[in-house]
């Protein structure tokens, strides 16, 4: 039991405890949302790595601190006494000057290969034209007949490359579930690669600030297999589904948002 | 202020000519009348539509606050100067501050100047905070309750650029300039006069920005702090009240840190060598260099986009091939480098803070030092780390993610450092000491936040959310503010004589740091789980945790009142403050509180390092012909002790000063 009046025995403690809880906090507890994308993978278990480490650091910068404040601190309003003067210590200083730096070159390594492996193209990609404008989205099926909507009809696992253009200022492109995002800005194409891999209903969110309309330019999405997606683009085409383009894509983009606003702001 | 009172038998003609309130306030309205009458006359000439909003507002916004400017005496001196009349022999009888009206007045004494520079900044972060008070109101529940889109747009950009232009940035600038020509044992600041006009133009910023809400056509400008072009170039008339007013706070920081870096290598006192400078000067020199070097690129992007909207230049307009990409490069050229000016001066305070408090020297003070250098030459290499979902040049960002990560290192050595010296210290655990603490926890949880925005991949799910709005809270709120408390408490007897209300303090802030975390750590999992940022409404599934956010934001604001009312009241009436009531060994605290006008009767000689708690003998300096006193080989690191540099120092000190 006396190791445990220990100062540097409690900093251990204390670390392993606060690393547990926050450990939990930020890793065990699903704070995003569903895996929608291939992408969604290594994303989750990149930002999981970095969180656990980070758990660590800061558990036990907490716990240096917490044990000093126990065991150094002045007991009376008399205690005139200085501490000890330790000007430096040169080995301790390299350790950590060089340990953060090894763990930096680590997760900027991780990072990129992360980055690599959810930008790679894939082949049997199709691409869609994504016109973002204030408030709405506009998607262009390019492949076989073109035709254009205002929701974003995807077939499960398969690739996608969207090309990103804005009419008027800068918007961006984001769906949580597929963890992937990209701006699109006017006078330049940008693009973004997606695999959706889970059949569902999502929120395509504008996150660049445009202007009065932003919180609520909002598109669905929608990730069906290829029966599905065939009816729905037959009927896009044959113009009995929501009309593309201007007005109707309007009233597409924003229907998400304004629906779940109304539904709100009833009494 | 003798020199500058208005006598009662004075004409009306001398009275309206004195420098003041009066005569800035009549050429402030003579500024504006040329303005218009010269936009208008200009356009009547040309045939056009002489009412125009747009080119009228924005020279009346450049010509009225420079005519105010020269109203309320920022210009005399250089003034009479140049015209050849005889200036006023420089006595410095207008020095010092007899009474709160002296506060008013454009004053050269830098204890008086970094007064008004804090009671400036706490004033506008008392708006800024009660601008955030409204965004949190109305996202206390989804839909739309308290200010419509654009009135919400508008708050959470004032509120941005208050709390960035005009309290965290210059507030740091106050205190510094109170505190720092003290501990280097100079009179004052190398020029007194641009020290004067560096503060007046930071009011002029601050009303300009919050009067955008005035603006009848579209309020307040709403394209965030920002201000992305062509958002900001196609925006209504408000826009133009930040990009004018980011010029004047601009030029201002500039000016500024022109004068902390000629006063830091001109006029520290004999003996005072840069290893021997306390960490807060270090800090400050460091900001400087990156002010003078990273501002002028806002000014630049914001001038851009004025000229873009008034004179159609179509920097950023595609359609005229305009690059909108190239805005945020300029932009983020400073703002990135802007995150170390609104942290760098705070670790200076917290070390000044730790090591006195601890009763410890600074573990590690040359690699403090060093480490701070570190951040100055590797903050210019990462300002892309914002645009990394924005479409720029795709090679681009893994060098800046590798810059950006290293940055933790030199940051890390900062908080080793520190816990380091707390270790084996005696800690007083005082308000300015809480608040260092609560830095060191939140400002690690910010920097953390930091790294995982810079990997690529998860920045691309979390840009533009509220992840980012936790994490850049965390390093200004958890990080800048609680510095900038810690300084305010630690410096509080010195800058007004008067001792603060220990226990007001202590509830400061557990409220603060509670109230902080309520309201900032849910922002983190909404960001993850979807939530953009600067949105005036959400999808439901936020609403618990935003409600919890707005409910901590209340605490937060009446955590300040308990500050406000501790500030203010303690300045009334709390007990006389000695002159060295923490027992620390830096400069400032060897004179009485508040100190001489000048200072120091004579200038110090410094002989030793400043933190050498607990060295038995040692000296940091001497004071007052005390030199034969001068104890041979104080100095804690063994330099040899300083009468060598004796004459330079002095010589210098004087000369810069007297000019």
């Amino acid at each position: 039991m006396r190791h445990l009046r220990n100062p540097y025995v409690q900093v251990g403690l204390w670390t392993f405890a606060i690393t547990l809880v926050v450990g939990t906090v930020v890793w065990a507890l699903p704070w995003e949302p569903e895996q929608a994308s291939t992408q969604a993978g290594p994303i989750d278990t990149l930002y999981d790595v970095l969180a656990l480490i980070s758990a660590f650091i800061f558990a036990l910068v907490c716990s240096i601190l917490i044990t000093a404040v126990i065991h150094f601190r002045k007991r009376s309003p008399d205690d005139l006494r200085d501490g000890d003067p330790l000007h430096g210590n040169t080995r301790l200083e390299i350790v950590w000057t060089a340990i953060p730096a090894i763990l930096m070159v680590g997760a900027a390594v991780y990072s990129g290969l992360v980055l690599a492996d959810i930008e790679e193209s894939k082949a049997g990609t199709r691409t869609v034209e994504v016109t973002a404008e204030q408030f709405a989205w506009t998607f262009e099926y390019a492949d076989g007949e073109q035709f254009r909507s205002g929701e974003l009809h995807l077939v499960k696992d398969t690739p996608y490359h969207f090309k990103l253009n804005a009419k008027d200022v800068i918007h961006s492109f984001w769906v949580p579930q597929f963890r992937l995002k990209k701006d699109a800005v006017p006078g330049i194409e940008t693009d973004v690669r997606v695999t959706p891999k889970r059949l569902g209903r999502y929120t395509l969110a504008c996150t660049e600030l445009c202007g009065l309309g932003h919180s609520t330019m909002r598109a669905t999405v929608i990730v069906e297999d290829q029966a599905a997606f065939n009816r729905w683009a037959q009927r896009q085409r044959s113009g009995r589904g929501p009309q593309a383009g201007g007005v109707v894509s309007q009233q597409g983009g924003q229907g998400a948002g304004a629906q779940e606003q109304q539904e709100q702001v009833a009494p | 202020m003798a020199g500058m009172a208005v006598a009662p038998h004075m004409s009306f003609a001398r009275r309206m000519m004195q420098p003041g309130w009066i005569r800035a306030a009549w050429m402030t309205v003579a500024g504006a009348a040329f303005a218009f009458g010269l936009v208008a006359g200009i356009r009547a000439l040309y045939g056009t539509y002489v009412l125009e909003e747009d080119p009228l507002v924005t020279v009346i916004l450049i010509a009225a606050p420079l005519a105010f400017l020269v109203g309320i005496g920022g210009f005399d001196y250089w003034g009479r100067y140049i015209i050849g009349s005889p200036t006023k022999p420089d006595d410095h009888s207008d020095h010092g501050a007899r009474s709160w009206k002296d506060y008013f007045r454009v004053n050269t004494d830098h204890k008086v100047i970094g007064v008004q520079y804090t009671v400036t900044a706490l004033f506008f972060m008392l708006v800024g905070g009660g601008l955030a008070e409204i965004v949190r109101a109305e996202l206390a529940q989804p839909g739309q309750q308290v200010v419509d889109p654009n009135t919400y747009n508008g708050l959470f950009s004032v509120h941005a650029s208050l709390m960035i232009f005009l309290v965290v940035i210059p507030i740091f600038a106050g205190l510094a300039n109170y505190v720092l020509p003290l501990m280097i044992g100079a009179p004052d600041m190398a020029f007194p006069r641009l020290n004067a006009l560096s503060y007046w133009l930071l009011p002029v910023a601050g009303v300009m920005m919050t009067a955008s809400f005035l603006v009848p056509d579209g309020g307040a400008f709403n394209t965030g702090w920002t201000a992305y072009a062509p958002l900001s170039t196609n925006a209504p008339l408000g826009q133009q009240f930040f990009t004018i007013g980011v010029q004047f706070a601009g030029t201002s920081s500039i000016m500024t840190a022109l004068n902390f870096i000629v006063t830091i290598i001109t006029m520290r006192a004999p003996g005072m060598t840069f290893w021997r400078m306390p960490l807060l000067v270090w800090a400050n020199f460091t900001t400087s260099l990156l002010v003078v070097i990273a501002t002028p690129f806002v000014a630049g992007s914001q001038f851009l986009v004025l000229v873009d909207r008034t004179l159609h230049a179509n920097f950023f307009d595609p359609s005229q091939g305009g690059d909108v990409i190239s805005y945020q490069h300029i932009f983020w050229f400073y703002s990135h480098p802007a995150v170390y000016i609104m942290m760098l001066p705070g670790f200076g305070i917290i070390s000044e803070v730790i090591s006195t408090k601890a009763r410890k020297p600074i573990f590690g003070y040359r690699l403090m030092a060093l480490s701070l250098m570190a951040i100055l030459v590797l903050g210019f290499t990462v300002w892309a780390h914002h645009m990394f979902v924005s479409g720029m040049w795709s090679w681009l960002r893994v060098p800046m993610m590798i810059t950006t990560m290293l940055i933790a290192v030199p940051t890390g050595i900062k908080i080793f450092s520190w816990l380091a010296t707390l270790w084996r210290g005696v800690l007083e655990l005082s308000t300015p000491m809480l608040f260092a603490l609560g830095f060191i926890t939140m400002f690690t949880l910010g920097g953390i936040s930091g790294i995982m925005l810079a990997a690529i991949p998860v920045d691309i799910h979390t840009s533009d959310t509220y992840f980012v709005v936790a994490h850049i809270h965390y390093v200004l709120f958890g990080g800048s503010m609680f510095t900038i408390f810690a300084g305010i408490y630690y410096w509080y007897p010195k800058m007004t004589g008067r001792m603060y209300d220990e226990r007001l303090g202590k509830l400061h802030f557990w409220m603060t740091f509670i109230g902080f975390n309520v309201t900032f750590g849910p922002m983190h999992w909404l960001g993850l789980e979807g939530m953009p940022r600067r949105v005036a409404d959400y999808a439901d599934k936020f609403a618990a945790w935003n409600l919890v956010s707005s409910i901590g934001a209340f605490f937060l604001g009446m955590a300040m009142l308990v500050f406000v009312y501790n500030f203010v009241s303690s300045w009334a009436g709390g007990p006389r403050a000695p002159g060295n009531p923490w027992r620390a060994r830096t400069l400032e605290w060897q004179v009485s509180s508040p100190p001489p006008i000048f200072n120091f009767d004579e200038i110090p000689q410094v002989v030793g390092g400043p933190y050498e708690y607990g060295v038995p003998g040692s000296v940091h300096a001497v004071l007052n012909g005390d030199r034969e006193k001068v104890p041979v080989g104080a100095d804690g690191e063994g330099h040899a002790a300083a009468p060598a540099t004796n004459g330079h120092g002095n010589g210098n000190g004087n000369g810069a000063h007297r000019e």
